[in-house]
C-alpha cells in the first residue's frame, strides 16, 4: 500500500517547541497532527496566591512575542472583578500600546517569516538579497511598532509600564510629536505592505470556517467587544467557559479548545478581519479592496494580505489615538481588593486571548485560567492541513514540505519560527 | 564613516547555559575603553540587527550547541566569512543570530569588523545555572574581549583590521 509519512521535527524555541507529522495512504492524507511537545510552565498554578496587582508583570513573560496582548487580558480581567473600567485617555493608551504591538508582531511575521513562503526563498536572509528594499521597509515598519511599545510600555520586550487601573506613568502630549511623524511614514510603508503582498500567488484553497472574534460597537477590536462568530455566537467574555472547551491530547502539551456545541474554530486575523471589515479604517478597507480581498476571506493563504491591512489600520489607528490624546489627571484610577471573578478576552496578534480570575477579599488569585490563541487554532491547523495538502501530494517532497510550513504558518503560531529549522522524514513504506 | 563600536551579550539569563553571552557582557560592565557600547540582548533577530546598525565594529558572544566539549570557545572572524551552518541551530532564540547576520550581510549593514565569540553549552534548561566549564569559558572570553579592545585602543583610531582568529 504506498504509504507516505511527512514528519517534521523539532526545534527549540522559546515560544514553543512543535512537530508536524503527516500521514498519507493511497494518495489521500490520513491523519495530519501538530505536535506540541513544549513542556508546560504552569503560568496558571504560579499566579495563584500572588496579587492581583502583579498579572501585568507576571504574565507578560508568558510571550516574547505578544507581552502585551497578556497584560491586556490580565488586566482587563483583574479591573472587570474589582469593578473597575477604563475610560477617556487611559482607554485610548491601551489601545495604543496595543497598535504597536500588533504593527510589532504582524510585520515581524509578514517580512521574517511568511513572504519568503510566497517567494520560494527559504528564508528571510536569502530573500534579502534579492529584495533587500523590502525587507528594509519591514524592519522599519517594525520599528515603528517598537516605538510605540517603548513609549508607552517603558521598554520593548516585556514592558512593565501597564498596571491594574491604568498605568504606572502617563505621556505627555509633547512625548507623542516623534512618533507621530514615525507613525506617518509608517502607515504608507504598511500601505505599501499590503500592496506588496497582496501581488502574491495564492493557492486556491478555500474551507467554510466558523470564525470566532470580539467585535465592539463602533471600533476594530483590541481590549473590548463581546465574542461573536459567523454563525451566531454572541456573548459577554464572561461566558466564554460556557460556550467553549479545552481538552488535552496526548501528543500535545497545549490544550486543545472546541466549541462545547461541537468543532473546530478559527480565531486571529482571518477571523478578525472577516466578522469585522465594517469596522476597518477607511484607508484599511480601500486597501484591503484594493487588493483584491473581500469583505469575508477564508483562503488561509492570503492571511499575509490580511495581516498588511491589520497594520495599516493600527498605523491609522495609533495616529488617530495620539491625535485625539489629552493628558489624564491621574494615570491610573484607584483600585480597591475585593473578592470576585473577572474574565477578558482581547484581540492578540494571533487571535482571541482568554483570562479569568477568581479573587479573595484580600485581592490575592484564588485561580487563574489563561486560553491562548495557538491552543484554539490547533484543530483548525490540523484540518487545514488535512484538507488542503492532499491537493499538493504530487509535488516534490522539498516543495511538499514547503507547502506544509506555509500552511502552518498561516496561523502565525509561535512555532512558526520553529518550521524554518524542520527537517522531512518520508517513509514510502513497502514498494507496490 | 561611523566610529561607533559595539559588544553585544546575548542569550537567555533562564535557560542555563544560554545565558553565557550575558554574562560575559556583564564581567566587561564598567571595564571597557571610553566609547565602546556595551549591551546586553535576547538574541531576537531583529532587535540584533538594530544592535548592529551603524556600528563600524562590533564583538557579540552568544552560546551555541555544535556537539563540541561544554565550555568550548570559538572566535569567527564574521566580516570575513558567513557563520558555519547549523552550529547556532539549537539556540533557545528561534530567528537568531545566524538570521541577523545574514540579514546584515545581505543588506549591506554588516559592520566592517565584526567577531563573533561561541561558548558551547551544555545545559540549556529553564532555570538553569551555568555550568562550571561554561563558567570558565565566560571569564576567559571576557579577558580576550577586554585584551582585545584594549589592543585595539592601544593601536589607536586609525587602524580598524582584524587579528587573526
Amino acid at each position: 500500500m504506498p504509504r507516505k509519512t511527512i514528519k517534521l521535527s523539532y526545534l527549540a524555541r522559546i515560544e514553543g517547541e512543535a512537530g508536524l507529522k503527516l500521514v498519507v495512504r493511497d494518495g489521500a492524507v490520513e491523519s495530519a497532527e501538530l505536535n506540541i511537545f513544549e513542556p508546560p510552565r504552569f503560568f496558571e498554578a504560579l499566579l495563584r496566591g500572588r496579587a492581583c496587582t502583579e498579572v501585568a508583570d507576571i504574565t507578560a513573560r508568558i510571550c516574547g512575542i505578544c507581552p502585551v496582548a497578556y497584560q491586556m487580558s490580565a488586566v482587563h480581567a483583574v479591573e472587570a472583578a474589582l469593578g473597575v473600567t477604563m475610560t477617556g485617555p487611559l482607554r485610548g493608551l491601551r489601545r495604543l500600546l496595543y497598535c504597536g504591538e500588533w504593527i510589532e508582531s504582524h510585520t515581524l511575521h509578514i517580512y521574517m517569516l511568511h513572504a519568503p513562503d510566497f517567494l520560494g526563498y527559504a528564508g528571510a536572509v536569502d530573500m534579502a538579497r534579492d529584495h533587500g528594499d523590502a525587507v528594509r521597509r519591514g524592519l522599519q515598519l517594525k520599528k515603528a511598532g517598537n516605538a510605540i511599545v517603548a513609549l508607552l510600555g517603558g521598554r520593548e520586550i516585556h514592558p512593565i509600564n501597564v498596571r491594574v487601573g491604568g498605568f504606572f506613568r502617563t505621556p505627555r502630549r509633547r512625548d507623542f510629536a516623534p512618533l507621530a511623524e514615525t507613525l506617518k511614514w509608517a502607515r504608507e510603508a504598511a500601505l505599501e505592505t499590503v500592496r506588496w503582498a497582496a501581488g502574491f500567488d495564492f493557492p486556491d484553497r478555500e474551507r467554510d470556517y466558523t470564525f470566532v472574534a470580539l467585535r465592539h460597537a463602533a471600533e476594530y477590536p483590541f481590549n473590548e467587544g463581546r465574542i461573536v462568530s459567523n454563525r451566531g455566537l454572541d456573548i459577554p467574555a464572561a461566558a466564554y467557559d460556557e460556550h467553549f472547551e479545552e481538552s488535552h491530547v496526548a501528543r500535545s502539551t497545549a490544550l486543545h479548545s472546541q466549541l462545547r456545541s461541537g468543532g473546530a474554530y478559527l480565531v486571529g486575523p482571518l477571523a478578525r478581519y472577516s466578522l469585522n471589515f465594517d469596522r476597518l479604517s477607511p484607508i484599511a478597507r480601500d486597501a484591503a479592496r484594493a487588493g483584491g480581498l473581500g469583505p469575508v476571506c477564508t483562503n488561509p493563504y492570503r492571511s499575509i494580505v490580511v495581516r498588511a491591512v491589520e497594520v495599516l489600520h493600527a498605523c491609522d489607528e495609533a495616529l488617530r489615538i495620539i491625535e485625539a490624546y489629552e493628558e489624564p489627571d491621574q494615570p491610573a484610577v484607584a483600585i480597591v481588593p475585593q473578592a470576585g471573578t473577572g474574565c477578558a478576552a482581547t484581540e492578540a496578534p494571533r487571535g482571541l486571548l482568554y483570562h479569568r480570575y477568581r479573587l479573595d477579599a484580600d485581592g490575592s488569585i484564588a485561580d487563574a485560567r489563561i486560553v491562548p490563541p495557538t491552543s484554539q487554532n490547533q484543530a483548525s491547523i490540523e484540518a487545514d492541513l488535512a484538507n488542503y495538502v492532499g491537493g499538493f501530494l504530487d509535488l516534490p517532497d522539498e516543495a511538499l514540505r514547503r507547502r506544509c510550513e506555509q500552511t502552518v504558518r498561516n496561523y502565525d503560531p509561535c512555532i512558526s519560527c520553529s518550521t524554518h529549522f524542520l527537517r522531512l522524514e518520508i517513509d514510502r513504506g513497502p514498494a507496490a | 564613516m561611523s566610529r561607533r563600536r559595539i559588544v553585544i551579550g546575548i542569550g537567555n539569563p533562564e535557560r542555563g547555559d544560554d545565558a553565557a553571552g550575558r554574562q560575559v557582557a556583564r564581567l566587561l560592565h564598567g571595564k571597557l575603553p571610553d566609547g565602546i557600547e556595551l549591551a546586553e540582548q535576547d538574541g531576537e533577530a531583529t532587535a540584533l540587527l538594530a544592535g548592529l546598525d551603524g556600528a563600524a565594529s562590533a564583538i557579540l558572544v552568544d552560546a551555541c550547541a555544535s556537539g563540541a566539549p561544554a565550555g568550548t570557545v570559538r572566535r569567527f572572524d564574521l566580516s570575513a566569512a558567513a557563520l558555519p551552518h547549523g552550529a547556532f541551530g539549537v539556540s533557545s532564540h528561534g530567528l537568531g543570530l545566524a538570521e541577523a547576520v545574514g540579514l546584515a550581510r545581505a543588506l549591506g549593514q554588516l559592520p566592517a569588523r565584526c567577531i563573533l565569540y561561541a561558548i558551547e553549552g551544555e545545559s540549556f534548561a529553564i532555570g538553569a545555572s551555568l555550568s562550571p566549564s561554561v563558567g570558565i569559558a565566560v571569564a576567559d572570553v571576557a579577558q580576550r574581549i577586554h585584551a582585545e579592545l584594549i589592543g585595539d585602543a592601544e593601536q589607536g583610531a586609525a587602524s580598524a583590521c582584524t587579528k587573526p582568529a
